[in-house]
């Protein structure tokens, strides 16, 4: 096409206008009044920037929300039982909730943790620790489902867990309460000396995302709290912060503060690796469950693991050092270029960060002040870099822009304080509504921060929504951080605790999120890839039905022959191999949960049917337009009866 | 051709300036002023009484109350804590060398005065025979003061403690002096 002068002019005038109009509607709004909806709203149809991973604490799982519109797209089960999606339910799931005491229908999930390449989120996992019956759990970001959990032994409180290192190498977990290790029948008065904290060190496999307990150190009997990966020039510590190092074993409100200086243990990784190749551990005997679950199976399994490498660091010099940190640090965190350590002394009204190469340079100079347990202890004056001085009351926890601030959540003030690394001055501080516990910027604890949003987790809401009885919810805040001053966007309300959170870009992960299973990859034991194979079978008082499901039938849809007495397990392939198309199930009379069984995918329940009749199931996701007609009957004879199997599909 | 040029110009300079209006503008709006006083605005007259509902119910801690209000820290005293309040009564207000109140009080003053009164408040439940003699209580300046104990009576610092309280976040003891920082 050949465009004459004049129409090439006529052309660009009208682009002209066209971006001067566009111009106008844009900055118009802001001269103005730039709505802060408009920062929040992400049109219908539209998707969020950022996927955030929200714990629930005591719910026990983990919620995944879109920030900035604070919208909840799905709880991903974890640690408790889950009806609507049968996690822990259905006969696969089952060994996922196995440890060494049996099967734990729950637990308080605290905080998820991405995976990471070179101390950039890459968006492949999230690891998350359940605190009471000490666990670490593995989410795939393909599936967004648990796909392993690890038990730890030598471990209660599981709390300054799981972090993850620069490569993941290692996600790593410390226990908050000391416990008898081995556990043995002893006073709570010897408490003291006699009483150990287990560090645990899990290694990944970089190809699979497996954990292995590689080994664990095991620290005199403080509380660990929190932990932090050295990052970048730090790279091989890891960073935890005790309180009680009083070892006080009651009132701890009181008796676990007299002392003005708890610590942050400095852990050498890397030496502890050199330690156990050069065979410097002891072997302990224990027991800890280790489920997998497998996504070709559709399964999980659920091994019992005995034996523990431990490193005594009494014993290895150059393994930890005890930096003084000021009164019952909570929040360990290093800052994005691995040099500053910042401890959240809780009842302390200061902020107080270390230097790492202060912290190399003291330790290569020797300038010790004592030890503890053989543990030597740095002095405070030469591995200190700097204070923020009377920043808030409660200071708990701390995130990074990337661009040299930090940003301290405060408990007992209520508040999120912006302050700068190296000069230490506070520059903005922010209310939060109520009592703000863990703070949030994706990538925040990496060395690559995306430093446009911060979520404070609240633990107190009180008035701030419609009120829902005695238990109102907790909730989360999100804040614009691009300026000096934060600004307040948006107040949700948030499933369980909101504990703790790990965000990151939407486009790191959305494009690998897996949209059904294929039925050809499916090696469930008990599948049913065509509707040609569905049988019913009899194994003594067992009795197994393979059953497809595709809209809107279940094949086979009537059953005969069960009798009262038999455990009747209905193995549920949905058929389907098309996105968003689960199909659930349910049993009258069963005492478990439905299934949801998404498409390529094998599920499974048992029903014991006590009483002679003629029960219905259903399917339970509104899966098409003839859903209301996806149904079947099984009839339940004596237990004497003569009636043989049979199944049938439209009376074939 | 020189009009294309011109025209092109002045579109880069417009989608230029437009790009920097556009990025990260203030919304100028700040939802953190619906609610000024932070968890002390919220209204309940059916729970136990926190520390705060506790001072503005007791005529002898009306200075002390003032204060509070004048440092804007009224959020702290009704947060879930538990914390420990020593309370100076007005008499211990009066004690201070003449003016100091109203200097405080003044807008200018008000992070020092905040100072003041932060030191008068510590973590945890401090009470009956918790308080015992020698014990030192970490306040939330990071200051150190310790309790003394002479028979029945008790004493925090110089300070005597006239009488206890309960609150539902804690405790507030009445005391006779103003605990003022060492420091600053």
């Amino acid at each position: 096409m050949k465009l004459s002068f004049k129409s090439f002019l006529i052309l660009l005038m009208f682009g002209l206008s066209l971006a001067i109009v566009s111009c106008q509607q844009g900055s118009g709004n802001s001269a103005l009044k730039s709505s802060t909806a408009e920062k929040v709203f992400v049109a219908p149809g539209e998707y969020d920037e950022f996927y955030a991973f929200v714990s629930g604490g005591f719910s026990g799982q983990l919620a995944v929300y879109g920030l900035p519109s604070g919208r909840l797209f799905k709880i991903i089960p974890v640690f408790s039982v889950d009806g609507e999606k049968a996690w822990g339910f259905n006969e696969e799931t089952k060994p996922m909730l196995e440890t060494s005491y049996g099967f734990i229908p729950w637990d308080d999930s605290h905080h998820p943790d991405i995976s990471q390449t070179n101390g950039v989120l890459d968006g492949r996992w999230v690891f998350i620790n359940g605190n009471n019956t000490p666990r670490i759990a593995r989410i795939d970001l393909t599936t967004f489902e648990t796909v392993e959990i690890i038990e730890l032994p030598n471990s209660a409180g599981n709390h300054s867990s799981p972090y993850v290192t620069d490569n993941t190498e290692y996600v790593i977990a410390g226990t908050r309460f000391g416990v008898p290790v081995p556990q043995r029948d002893i006073s709570i008065n010897d408490y003291k000396g006699n009483f150990k904290g287990a560090l645990s060190f899990i290694k990944i496999d970089q190809e699979t995302g497996g954990m292995d307990l590689s080994f664990q150190i095991l620290m005199p009997g403080f509380d660990y709290d929190k932990a932090h990966p050295g990052r970048g020039k730090s790279d091989g510590w890891m960073f935890f912060t005790t309180y009680n190092v009083e070892e006080a074993n009651t009132l701890l409100e009181i008796n676990a503060s007299q002392r003005d200086k708890d610590f942050i243990a400095a852990v050498n990784w890397k030496k502890a690796e050199e330690y156990i190749k050069a065979g410097k551990f002891r072997t302990m005997k224990t027991k800890y469950a280790h489920n997998v679950y497998n996504d070709e199976t559709h399964s999980a399994t659920s091994t019992m693991k005995t034996e523990v490498r431990i490193l005594d660091p009494g014993n290895l010099p150059g393994l930890v050092y005890f930096l003084p940190m000021p009164k019952s640090p909570h929040g360990c965190d290093v800052d994005p270029s691995g040099e500053y350590i910042v401890g959240s002394g809780k009842l302390s009204a200061n902020v107080t960060v270390h230097s790492f190469p202060k912290m190399m340079k003291a330790i290569k100079e020797k300038k010790f002040d004592g030890e503890s347990y053989g543990i030597p202890i740095l002095k405070f004056e030469d591995v200190l870099a700097g204070v923020v001085e009377q920043p808030g009351l409660g200071p708990l926890h701390t995130e990074f822009d990337g661009k040299g601030n930090a940003y301290t959540s405060f408990f007992i003030s209520s508040e999120v304080v912006k302050w700068k690394l190296g000069t230490w001055e506070v520059i903005d501080r922010k209310p939060t509504y109520y009592s703000v516990g863990h703070v949030m910027i994706p990538g925040g604890n990496s060395q690559k921060p995306f430093g446009k949003y911060l979520l404070a987790m609240n633990k107190i809401t009180k008035d701030r929504f419609l009120p829902t009885g005695p238990e109102v919810t907790q909730s989360a805040q999100l804040y614009d951080i691009t300026g000096d001053k934060m600004e307040l966007l948006l107040d949700f309300p948030t499933v369980g605790e909101p504990h703790y959170a790990a965000g990151i870009p939407a486009d790191l992960i959305k494009a690998k999120s897996k949209k059904f299973f294929k039925l050809d990859e499916n090696k469930h034991p008990y599948a049913t890839k065509s509707q040609d194979d569905v049988k019913v079978v009899r194994d003594g008082k067992d009795v197994h039905i393979y059953m497809t499901t595709i809209r809107s039938h279940f094949a086979p849809d009537n059953i005969e022959g069960v009798k009262v007495g038999d455990r009747v397990y209905f193995h549920v392939t949905n058929i389907e191999q098309d996105y968003d198309v689960p199909h659930g199930i349910a049993m009258i009379g069963a005492n478990t949960s439905e299934l949801l069984i998404m498409p390529g995918q094998t599920e499974t329940f048992v029903w014991e049917p006590k009483e002679v009749g003629v029960w219905p199931f259903y399917c339970t996701d509104f899966c098409s337009a003839l859903h209301q007609e996806m149904q079947g009957y099984v009839r339940v004879s004596p237990r004497n009866s003569k009636i043989k199997l049979s199944w049938s599909l439209d009376g074939e | 051709m020189k009009s294309i040029l011109i025209v092109l110009f002045s579109l880069v300079l417009i989608l230029g300036s437009c790009k920097q209006t556009d990025s990260q503008a203030s919304s100028g709006e700040d939802f953190t002023k619906n609610t000024p006083l932070g968890q002390a605005s919220v209204v309940d007259d059916e729970s136990a009484k926190n520390i705060l509902q506790l001072a503005i119910a007791t005529p002898d801690l009306s200075t002390l109350v003032a204060a509070v209000q004048a440092a804007q820290i009224e959020h702290i005293l009704v947060n879930a804590g538990p914390l420990t309040v020593f309370a100076p009564v007005n008499s211990a207000f009066d004690a201070l060398p003449e003016g100091t109140v109203e200097t405080l009080l003044k807008p200018e003053n008000k992070k020092k005065l905040a100072f003041i009164l932060t030191n008068h408040a510590a973590p945890s439940t401090y009470k009956g025979r918790l308080l015992k003699d020698g014990r030192k209580i970490y306040m939330a300046t990071g200051e150190y003061i310790p309790i003394r104990r002479d028979g029945d009576d008790i004493y925090i610092g110089d300070a005597k403690i006239l009488a206890t309280v309960d609150a539902s976040n804690g405790v507030v003891h009445l005391i006779d002096k103003v605990l003022v920082p060492k420091e600053k």
